[in-house]
């Protein structure tokens, strides 16, 4: 039924393009797919692992059961992390979606240099918090920035030095915080406005409806998706806060500004306490996992069911 | 050029069949048609063809070799796309050579064959242009003649005309026709478009839900339509589908339609085959084209019928009127002469060409005359 | 990535009234001030000799101009014990950035490829695996990895750095390349199919040069991200091999006696530089990446 003109010498050359063709993809995606199950979900393992042994200064593996977790939970420093977690997560979170959102309504009434402000509202992410923090860091000074300022414009009164203040601390962690990320939240809150269809509001001022009545009633409504893009991104990057501590505190005055990130790293590198450091770890990515898994199973998933 | 044959394909995907099993011979030069509704399996098909697509089960044979397990390359076919695909980095020279540099054809060669296409399409001003600065129209054009720089042994269209507007779909249809013609090309063209189809085809082939209704030169089709899908789907208006039933009436048949609202009326036939005598007493969709309820603009002959209906609204095309009418209690359309003007509500006699007359199971929906 | 609809200011109600304007750009400018702040702050203490820093305060111009900072925090700022300035840091820096940005675009490139027009089952799953990578918190990693790193022979060493930068990058890089690719019409790669090109044809005469937009935003990203990194950086590396985020903490946090705030700030201003340039040029295409990195659809 079937007649091959081809001689067999170049059907098996051609066989051997086709079988090299089905598999090719997957052969030049592997490198990458091993390189993430090694690099990411083996040493998730392996610090899983580290968790619950005795290890110190070196890793041992020497079972030692919660004896870690026990450790870290028991420890004040831990304490003081997650207490300042819950305070800066709240704070930074909220105040980041409110200031971005206010911006981002303002910067949409067809303002002037439009790209302009949009480029000095976000440039802060651009650029390390290591850097940035150096000018904080002198900024909240008390001796020699904001409060110097005031004293020299006339008010002598003015007293700022939360900084070095251990109750206060916290509170310049999330200033430089939201100074940082509020940008990208307007940038988000921006594109979500501008992606809303302009006949909708032109149909509710034609209903009467007083501006900021649309922007209540209709548009904020609309922009749900954005909120829960932001507020996942944004407690995702809490959680993993670590150069702002570092680069304005160093975790101090004292260990007032501690972080689970901080008290991570201090505890693997500095304190000889491998076995603490990777609990911490542990309890850390759970965190992030129990966010961010949701998130981006739907993210993944939304596409693939609407385009095919 | 080759004939093209397709031989029990099926495919799946998983549980979910998209094909169950087609059949479809073509010769050598043929224009065939693959028609019917989006989800209908037509792209699937054509993709197969092409290699882009596997095969569940089947043959599909180009000439007489097996063509299967052939990479799209090798299977010497040339396809315009809906979107036409044009290379966005490329000129359009680029995008009719790549497929030749691809084969290594040597650049003089490959030269002559672009102004050779060009001239063909009338496009030489265009060849140094990108597809981002040509018109719908023009990049129809191009992928025509990357298509065509190929001399393959079959052309694959998928729905190459929708993303056209009204007036250049008509003329470009038109382009395509003069070029098979012309080249006497064997031609696979897919398409939801039954005027496309109709016009097009020297085959054309119905497709619903995975399964090929009829396969048939366009008058087949339209005047024999294998079911009452094929008969609804081809015709624009569609073919009126009167739910009805075969009476005794004298010597012969009778078709009776009566709406249970209304008084029924009753259509003496002519003398019919057994396999429709067969039906007498038993319920029948009656088919008729709008062409073949009319009134004065219909010729009289033995075969015509005075009927009795409402007319319910006139629907003026231009070049003729179309009536929704009401016939024995059902609404029908009818196409009437341009200058037909009737009150509405207007009750009077129009007239039914029998010739016309095609009739259903109406448990199967299979044609049974 | 919803970015095209960026530079169109909608309409809203043509009649605000002359106040509500006047209220919108005055805080419009109060927050671009409170914004600018720490850059304004950085830049005019840097130029400013030490004894106005004392003296004066952190918004006041200088009354002599110098750039004895820039040249100290460049070539003669002590990091740690050596005393040689930036300059050796920001070239490890700029070393890691090259190699790193180019390596992890390019693996991103051909995965969102293979990802989007060469699909297979479970290909979402492993994608989904690979984009996780993106967010878990860096901490989890560290310890193995300064383990394999000191077993492989890269401990503190630049092209250390660039293989963890490369390998954590990845998952961003396949992220951008992959959303990008699903909306490159599936039809131009089957249209090359049937012209005869294959895999690598396909990616390098058809997709590849037509991916200037998206490549560009995953180099800024990119380049952004692994330019200020500081916690691989602090944790891989020790002494000369440091990059320049960990040579800048170093600097701030260790001079002994008086501080020297603006040799501080001259360096911070040097190690912002690339970044700062890279966001003035291609600010656009630094928005679309953080975009595209936390909203898809």
């Amino acid at each position: 039924m079937m007649t091959i003109a081809s001689s067999p010498r170049q059907t098996r050359a051609a066989s051997f393009a086709d079988w090299l063709e089905v598999r090719l993809p997957k052969l030049v995606l592997a490198p990458s797919v091993l390189i993430t199950l090694v690099f990411v979900y083996g040493f998730i393992a392996w610090t899983s692992i580290l968790s619950f042994t005795r290890s110190k200064t070196i890793p041992k593996m020497e079972w030692a059961g919660v004896l870690q977790y026990a450790k870290v939970l028991g420890h004040e420093r831990w304490h003081v992390a997650v207490h300042n977690l819950m305070i800066f997560g709240v704070l930074y979170v909220l105040i980041c979606m409110v200031l971005g959102l206010l911006i981002a309504i303002l910067l949409d009434q067809r303002i002037r240099h439009e790209g302009t402000l949009r480029a000095i509202f976000l440039y802060p992410m651009a650029l390390s918090f290591i850097v940035t923090g150096t000018a904080w860091k002198w900024i909240l000074n008390p001796g020699l920035g904001l409060e110097k300022l005031a004293h020299d414009w006339g008010w002598s009164s003015f007293h700022f030095d939360w900084i070095i203040n251990e109750q206060m601390a916290i509170y310049t962690i999330v200033i430089a915080g939201v100074w940082q990320a509020s940008g990208f939240v307007m940038a988000m809150f921006l594109a979500g406005l501008r992606g809303i269809d302009q006949d909708v509001i032109k149909a509710a001022s034609m209903d009467g409806a007083s501006l900021p009545l649309i922007y209540w009633r209709i548009i904020i409504p609309q922009l749900k998706p954005v909120f829960v893009s932001a507020l996942v991104i944004l407690t995702h990057l809490a959680i993993k806060s670590y150069e702002l501590v570092v680069a304005l505190t160093g975790a101090g005055p004292g260990y007032a500004t501690e972080l689970p990130s901080t008290f991570m790293y201090a505890h693997t590198f500095t304190r000889n306490q491998l076995g603490m450091g990777a609990a911490s770890a542990v309890m850390m990515l759970l965190t992030v996992a129990a966010i961010m898994v949701p998130y981006l199973y739907s993210e993944v998933r939304g596409p693939r069911t609407s385009s095919h | 050029m080759s004939s093209l044959h397709i031989q029990q394909v099926r495919k799946s995907y998983g549980s979910t069949d998209i094909l169950k099993g087609i059949d479809i011979g073509i010769d050598d030069g043929e224009f065939l048609v693959l028609v019917g509704p989006s989800g209908c399996g037509k792209s699937t098909l054509l993709s197969m063809i092409a290699g882009l697509d596997t095969v569940t089960s089947g043959d599909i044979l180009i000439g007489n070799q097996r063509v299967n397990d052939l990479h799209p390359s090798k299977r010497d076919i040339a396809m315009v796309f809906q979107s036409y695909a044009l290379y966005p980095n490329m000129s359009v020279a680029e995008n009719i050579a790549f497929g030749m540099e691809m084969r290594k054809v040597p650049k003089a060669e490959r030269e002559k064959a672009i102004q050779d296409v060009a001239k063909l399409l009338q496009m030489q001003h265009l060849l140094d242009r990108r597809p981002s600065q040509l018109s719908g129209g023009q990049r129809q054009r191009v992928a025509m003649g990357r298509a065509l720089v190929r001399h393959p042994q079959i052309f694959l269209f998928d729905e190459p005309l929708s993303n056209l507007d009204a007036k250049l779909r008509v003329d470009m249809r038109t382009e395509i026709k003069k070029l098979h013609q012309r080249l006497k090309a064997t031609i696979v063209y897919v398409t939801h478009d039954q005027i496309e189809a109709m016009t097009l085809a020297t085959k054309i082939a119905v497709m619903r839900n995975g399964e090929l209704q009829q396969l048939g030169s366009p008058s087949e089709v339209y005047n024999k339509p294998a079911n009452t899908f094929v008969a609804s789907f081809i015709g624009s208006p569609s073919m009126n589908l009167i739910p009805g039933r075969l009476v005794p009436h004298g010597d012969g048949l009778a078709l009776e339609i009566e709406h249970n609202t209304t008084e029924g009326l009753q259509i003496p036939l002519p003398p019919q085959p057994d396999s429709v005598t067969a039906y007498v007493g038993k319920e029948i969709i009656a088919g008729l084209r709008p062409e073949a309820i009319g009134n004065g603009n219909l010729q009289k002959h033995e075969l015509t019928r005075q009927v009795q209906a409402d007319l319910v609204v006139t629907e003026p095309t231009g070049p003729d009127t179309l009536a929704i009418l009401k016939l024995g209690g059902f609404e029908v359309t009818a196409r009437l002469e341009a200058d037909a003007t009737y009150p509405a509500g207007h009750r009077g006699l129009f007239t039914v060409d029998l010739t016309k007359l095609v009739m259903f199971d109406s448990q199967t929906e299979q044609r049974i005359a | 990535m919803s970015s095209k609809n960026w530079d169109s200011p909608q309409m809203v109600q043509g009649s605000a009234n002359r106040w509500s304007r006047v209220i919108i750009y005055g805080l419009l400018i109060f927050f671009a001030a409170f914004y600018l702040m720490p850059l304004v702050v950085m830049l005019l203490t840097s130029f400013k000799p030490l004894s106005e820093v004392y003296a004066g305060n952190i918004l006041k111009l200088p009354a002599h101009w110098t750039t004895a900072s820039w040249v100290k925090a460049w070539g003669e700022a002590c990091v740690g014990l050596s005393c040689d300035g930036i300059k050796g840091y920001f070239w490890n820096s700029i070393k890691m950035v090259v190699s790193a940005v180019g390596v992890s675009t390019f693996v991103g490139a051909m995965n969102g490829y293979i990802l989007t027009k060469w699909r297979f089952k479970g290909d979402n799953l492993l994608f989904g695996l690979i984009l996780f990578g993106c967010f878990i918190p860096f901490q989890i990693v560290l310890i193995p990895m300064a383990a394999f790193l000191g077993k492989a022979g890269l401990a503190s060493s630049t092209s250390g750095l660039v293989f963890v930068h490369v390998v954590y990058g990845l998952c961003f890089t396949t992220l951008y390349f992959r959303n990008y690719y699903i909306a490159f019409p599936d039809e131009l790669v089957k249209a090359a199919m049937i012209d005869g090109a294959r895999f690598f044809r396909i990616f390098f005469r058809i997709l590849l040069p037509c991916s200037g937009p998206i490549i560009t935003v995953t180099v800024i990203w990119q380049f952004t991200n692994i330019w200020n990194d500081f916690l691989f950086g602090a944790s891989f590396t020790t002494g000369d091999t440091a990059p320049i985020t960990v040579a800048l903490n170093n600097i701030v946090n260790t001079s002994t006696g008086e501080r020297e705030y603006n040799v501080h700030m001259a360096a911070a201003m040097i190690a912002a530089l690339p970044t700062l340039l890279v966001y003035v040029v291609g600010g656009r295409y630094f928005v679309r990446g953080l975009m595209a990195g936390s909203v898809k659809g």
